[in-house]
């Protein structure tokens, strides 16, 4: 089966600004793909043209099973989108808008429509200039989820929504992957992405700096290791992979490489632990890793 | 720290955001009067050219009613005369917009809640969107004076003053009229019509004679402007006037601030339905629901100027009564009825040129979806852009179509309803109002080709509409050369009624137009959209 995204080295510039600088990303069909990035990375830009919104300078882009640019239409009625910023028309209710956008995508289930209008606790008959933010984002997220579309591509989804209505979102998203549907979710909330994602690319400066399952990702992280140990402790510092080690008397702090782990305990055991606090690779901590490389470099 | 905190910020901020508006809008209209000046003094170079059009002027009440009285037969007075009823006009449109622009534009884009949050005084938007609009209007009142001081201080000081009063009059009533609705564009609206009501208050003021209701002119503030009579022993007391109407109307627009909450208005706002009606159901139906409240006050507008005009024609029959000199002009011309017939083209022409403008701003709407975000969403649905495009340029060309209709039409029946003859008038006026759309359909195309192929640019689409515009209003008058008139696409069409149709002017202009659209759709297509 081929994949629904097929993204590689992708160029977009607009005028100076490089916003894509040979961008890859691969979402297979039925996974729920987070795209992660630090606000400015590029992710807005990357949906846009998969949209075929924006025209790419260089590289190759397949949704589905299409041209996003050429193929737009064709392409869209098989796609739902929710947009980072979600502006409605002014004067047109929310209820008005969720039914319009599914006939413009050629179809709307009604009973769905509604089921989650209740869930979101959307009141769709207030006028688009009186909905706040998250009220916005749930319209666009309620056309959606009752369309019948196979890919989901949502950017930024629930930056405006609160924890309860955040969690309705979640659930949403499983619901449509056990449908077989596929999403891809932008994202800078990294609890969400963990949550939510079977794979993960991330992305900085237009460019993919790490891409893989949530397991493969860890892997590339360090554990964080405290403990209180029998004697001192000898030779954790010649070991591969130990980083930012802090000894203490009998007390140590250090990171370790996840794939280095096995022989560190080992070391740390045969000197005695009195006590011993272990951590497991956070996403954030592989996204802080890189976005501090980045503001490093700058 | 009070009320007003922040209001010296707040106009920096205008100015700053405004550097080219403010310009692009007080530079020509000074200019114009200038050339209208130098214009008047090459063709009326002596006083007896003068007073022969004074006098056929003041003999014609259809002519009053277009540009005013003459008061005055000099050089300063007829400049002050030709430009003295569409110049405060125009004065006053710009100061309603700018106006509006800073209070619920940046209200209702959510602009004035980042500001609001800030150390700004309560009162301090709205204190700083009319110095903006009274401070635009005295520096074009400035600009004028200036270039009328050759023709005298005290006459262009008072024209100068028209300007800049009737500018702060609509400055103020649109500080009203924002306060009332949540929509800025509603605003916009209800200040325009009131502009448009005053100016027809203005003229059937001007076009009355004895004993006819002449105090119209009083309740409108356009006719207060022309009633300074610059050059012609001013009346400065009728400054009085401005000086009374605009506090009250600030007043009143403060303590409306005063009484609502951010983002309120004072008309009340209606929940809307839970779904799409069946009309809402693609790209078209939503471009029509989405221009229909436009189109409907433009129409109502066409209405009513085409009867009032229409009605007004008829003093044009009357015309050589009692002036011997210009009764036997017009029968060398080919007799009153052509002349009437030449007024009556020209009224028509003149709804055509403000189609345009109307086409213009529904073509318009395209950009202002994209630039809004609103358009994503759909294109991201199963829409192609010429298909989201053809939806809202259908409605710009259906909807200048039924402008032009709806304009001759009513010009049909207040001309016929005067001289008894609506029957006959009225298909022979709506034939005529729609002779005019090919070069509204021109115009308009010339805007998509400008969003499709430099969407930066494309608000160069009303530069186009309004040249368009002062070129038919002034052009003549100011013997510009052949070629600078034929700019204006509205000079190509044959002038009906007084001339017969003929047919290749239209066919050409809609062909043009056609492969003007085309051609934007076909860079739209290949461009970024946003």
């Amino acid at each position: 089966m081929n994949s629904a995204i097929e993204v590689t080295s992708l160029h977009k510039a607009f005028g100076r600004t490089q916003a894509l600088d040979g961008l890859d990303l691969t979402v297979a069909r039925g996974e729920v793909h987070g795209f992660l990035g630090p606000n400015g990375a590029g992710k807005s830009t990357a949906i846009r043209v998969l949209l075929g919104l924006l025209r790419a300078d260089r590289g190759q882009a397949r949704l589905l099973d299409g041209d996003p640019w050429r193929d737009a239409v064709r392409l869209h009625a098989r796609l739902a989108y929710v947009p980072g910023d979600v502006t409605l028309w002014r004067n047109l209710s929310g209820g008005e808008v969720i039914d319009l956008l599914g006939r413009l995508r050629g179809g709307l289930d009604q009973h769905r429509k509604q089921e989650l209008l209740r869930r979101f606790e959307l009141d769709p008959t207030k006028k688009g200039r009186t909905y706040s933010k998250g009220n916005r984002q749930k319209v666009a997220l309620v056309a959606a989820f009752a369309s019948d579309a196979e890919l989901l591509i949502l950017d930024e989804p629930t930056s405006g929504l609160d924890p309860l209505m955040e969690e309705v979102f979640r659930e949403c998203v499983r619901e449509e992957r056990d449908r077989g549907r596929t999403v891809l979710l932008s994202s800078h909330i990294l609890s969400e992405v963990e949550a939510l994602c079977d794979r993960v690319s991330i992305i900085r400066r237009g460019r993919t700096v790490e891409t893989g399952t949530l397991a493969e990702l860890r892997h590339l992280t360090r554990t964080s290791i405290t403990a209180e140990l029998a004697g001192p402790p000898n030779g954790l510092a010649r070991l591969p992979g130990v980083h930012d080690l802090d000894v203490h008397g009998e007390r140590v702090a250090l990171q370790v490489d996840t794939d280095q782990l096995d022989a560190v305990l080992r070391q740390i055991t045969s000197v005695g632990v009195r006590a011993l606090n272990c951590t497991p690779p956070t996403l954030d901590e592989l996204f802080l890793r890189h976005y501090r490389s980045e503001t490093a470099a700058r | 720290m009070n009320d007003l905190t922040g209001t010296r910020a707040l106009v920096r901020l205008a100015l700053r955001r405004d550097r080219i508006m403010i310009p692009a809008w007080v530079l020509p209209l000074g200019l114009l009067v200038i050339a209208m000046r130098s214009a008047i003094s090459g063709l009326y170079p002596t006083q007896a050219s003068r007073t022969s059009l004074a006098a056929s002027m003041a003999a014609n009440g259809s002519l009053r009613a277009l540009y005013g009285p003459v008061y005055d037969t000099g050089i300063g007075g007829l400049t002050a005369w030709r430009m003295g009823s569409t110049g405060p006009a125009l004065a006053g449109l710009m100061a309603l917009l700018l106006v509006v622009r800073h209070t619920r534009e940046e209200e209702e884009d959510g602009r004035l809640e980042l500001l609001g949050a800030g150390a700004i005084g309560r009162r301090a938007p709205l204190a700083a969107a009319l110095l903006t609009g009274f401070g635009t209007s005295l520096a074009l009142a400035a600009i004028v004076t200036l270039g009328l001081l050759p023709q005298g201080a005290t006459g262009a000081l008072a024209f100068g003053l028209a300007f800049g009063g009737a500018g702060c009059c609509y400055a103020a009533v649109a500080a009203v009229t924002a306060q009332l609705t949540q929509s800025a564009r509603a605003a916009k609206g209800i200040a325009g019509a009131l502009l448009g009501v005053g100016y027809l208050l203005r003229a059937t003021g001007d076009a009355a004679g004895p004993g006819g209701p002449g105090w119209a002119a009083w309740l409108s503030p356009l006719g207060w402007a022309e009633r300074l009579r610059p050059y012609a022993g001013e009346r400065w007391w009728v400054l009085g006037l401005f000086a009374g109407a605009v506090p009250v109307l600030v007043a009143l627009a403060h303590s409306l601030v005063a009484r609502r909450d951010l983002d309120a208005g004072l008309l009340p706002s209606r929940p809307g339905p839970e779904g799409a009606g069946r009309r809402l159901s693609g790209v078209f139906g939503l471009a029509w629901r989405l221009q229909r409240g436009a189109l409907c006050g433009w129409l109502s507008g066409y209405a009513v100027a085409g009867l009032v005009l229409g009605a007004i024609t008829k003093g044009a029959v009357s015309l050589g009564n009692g002036n011997k000199s210009v009764a036997d002009e017009l029968n060398s011309l080919g007799g009153t009825h052509n002349l009437v017939d030449s007024f009556l083209a020209t009224m028509v022409s003149f709804l055509g040129m403000l189609a345009a403008v109307y086409a213009v701003q529904a073509v318009l709407r395209l950009r202002g979806e994209e630039i809004g975000g609103r358009a994503e969403p759909v294109l991201a649905a199963a829409v192609g852009r010429i298909r989201w495009a053809a939806a809202h340029l259908l409605v710009a060309a259906a909807g200048s179509a039924a402008l032009l209709a709806v304009g001759g039409l009513a010009l049909g029946v207040g001309y016929g309803a005067a001289v008894g003859d609506v029957g006959g008038q009225l298909p022979r006026m709506a034939g005529a109002g729609l002779v005019q759309l090919p070069a509204v359909l021109f115009v308009a195309a010339v805007a998509v080709l400008i969003l499709g192929a430099v969407p930066r640019l494309a608000l160069a689409g009303w530069t186009v509409a309004s040249l368009t515009l002062a070129l038919g209003l002034y052009g003549p008058l100011l013997r510009l050369s052949r070629w600078a008139l034929d700019l204006s696409v509205f000079t190509h069409l044959p002038r009906v009624p007084s001339a017969p149709v003929a047919a290749a002017p239209l066919v050409w202009l809609t062909a043009l137009a056609a492969v003007l659209t085309a051609a934007g759709l076909a860079a739209l297509r290949r461009r970024d959209i946003g």
